[in-house]
């Protein structure tokens, strides 16, 4: 499961949906992999302002992983300065060094094997192979 | 033939053999590939997106949503969520090594993500699996109001959902569609060749606000929108031709009524008060 996609899951307890400690989600005793992808420039600008960029560095840090900058990037942050000897300037924008340590954390950074554990209710996600089970005993609908 | 949904529960249904004889028929893929495709269609991405694949299975929407724009994939290639009542179904999707994340989860308990996550949703051949709630504590139309509530809350504002689906008979087809109007979305079906063994329905949904138009029938012409319309009619109508009922004057003065009584309806445009094929 990608740092991204923790970026966005919440517990799914009913009585957890109004509190704000049910977001985000802790993992613990995670142990993490990286997955190659293509990085997608376009992607990352579109997803950026819908970032929650303090959780993430609650958890990056949580993970034991480099401490991310106190101030979420922006989008021109993410593209290179076109180099002025470039003679392409048709081309699509080149991703900056930002927006590779972005693709790095939120799309290659992935927890493999671990639980998700809410702040409020204390519930534990299981991940097994990278799939998180959210499946809830009817009770807790 | 008897649909699998009278069966078994899905996650019983989607067992390992089932799974694996699922995902490699050659049939299936092109019709589930067809269907993706189609559903891209009415998403209309322009640009990478966050989507949510909803009973996901192994993952044969997913490797579309990853294709790029030159690949066929209009906007793409997007980074998808899936999940999945069936765990079997998730380890052939493993198998694959399909690019998105995968969970395991039942869209009838809702859709555990914060509000606004998701520029779009897609969902194949699934919900009607929530029609079938004998097994578990609930009724269906408790399950429908939980998953779409969760829907609509998960999706951005301006965001669509399409969500193909096989209905029982119509009784289901409306169930469906009306859990969705009632969760705030605007709705609309459309059905790809109608009456024969191949029809397929598609319910087609917008979140307003935002910059896309929410209008339904700014997505496909011929499509039935959501607004309740007053299905009584025949009366001897005296008052002037444009405040008869059924009238485009009527439905705008019908529309901003129930607006006042805090109903969602659906944005007025060209389409509106023409006469549609689809109706529900
Ligand atoms: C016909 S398969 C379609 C799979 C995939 N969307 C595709 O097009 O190939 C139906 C899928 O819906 C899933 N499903 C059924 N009920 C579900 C539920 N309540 N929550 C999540 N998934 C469900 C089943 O496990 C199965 O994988
Ligand atoms: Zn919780």
């Amino acid at each position: 499961m990608k740092l991204l996609t923790l970026n966005f899951l919440t517990c799914a307890i009913k009585t957890c949906k109004s509190s704000p400690s049910s977001f985000p989600l802790h993992p613990r005793d995670a142990e993490l992999e990286i997955v190659e992808a293509d990085l997608n420039l376009k992607f990352l600008e579109n997803i950026l302002p819908r970032l929650m960029w303090d959780e993430l560095r609650v958890v990056v840090d949580e993970l034991g992983l480099p401490t991310l900058p106190p101030t979420i990037p922006t989008r021109a942050d993410l593209v290179a300065p076109s180099s002025p000897t470039s003679s392409s300037s048709s081309s699509d924008p080149a991703p900056s060094q930002t927006a590779r340590d972005l693709h790095r954390i939120l799309i290659e950074t992935c927890v493999r094997e671990g639980k998700l554990v809410c702040g409020n209710c204390g519930h534990e996600y299981a991940v097994k192979e990278g799939v998180a089970n959210f499946l809830l005993p009817a009770h807790l609908v | 033939m008897s649909r699998p949904e009278d069966t078994l529960p899905p996650d019983l249904f989607y067992n390992d053999s089932e799974s694996r004889k699922y995902t490699t028929s050659s049939r299936i893929q092109k019709i589930q590939s067809d269907m993706t495709h189609r559903a891209l269609e009415l998403l209309d991405l322009k640009s990478p997106s966050l989507i949510l694949d909803v009973g996901c299975g192994s993952g044969l929407s997913g490797e579309i949503l990853s294709a790029s724009d030159e690949e066929g994939t209009p906007g793409g290639p997007h980074i998808w969520i899936g999940f999945d009542i069936s765990s079997s179904m998730l380890g052939v999707a493993l198998e694959k090594e399909v690019e998105g994340d995968l969970f395991l989860a039942d869209a009838g308990q809702g859709v555990p993500f914060r509000a606004g996550t998701f520029d779009a949703a897609i969902s194949i051949s699934a919900i009607q699996w929530l029609c079938n709630a004998e097994s578990s504590e609930e009724s269906p139309a408790g399950r429908l109001s939980r998953f779409f509530n969760g829907l609509y809350a998960s999706l951005r504002r301006g965001g669509r959902a399409v969500c193909q689906f096989y209905p029982k008979n119509d009784e289901q087809k409306k169930m469906i569609s009306a859990a969705a109007v009632k969760a705030g979305f605007g709705a609309g079906l459309l059905e790809d060749d109608p009456g024969t063994k191949s029809a397929k329905t598609y319910l087609v949904l917008t979140v307003g606000g935002g910059e896309l138009d929410g209008d339904i029938t700014g997505v496909v012409k011929g499509m039935e929108g959501v607004d309740v319309l007053d299905q009584r009619r025949k009366v001897k109508d005296r008052r002037r031709p444009e405040d008869r009922k059924g009238s485009k004057a009527w439905i705008i003065k019908k529309k901003e009524q129930m607006e006042r009584k805090g109903k969602v309806v659906k944005a007025t445009s060209k389409y509106t008060g023409r006469k549609r094929r689809i109706a529900f």
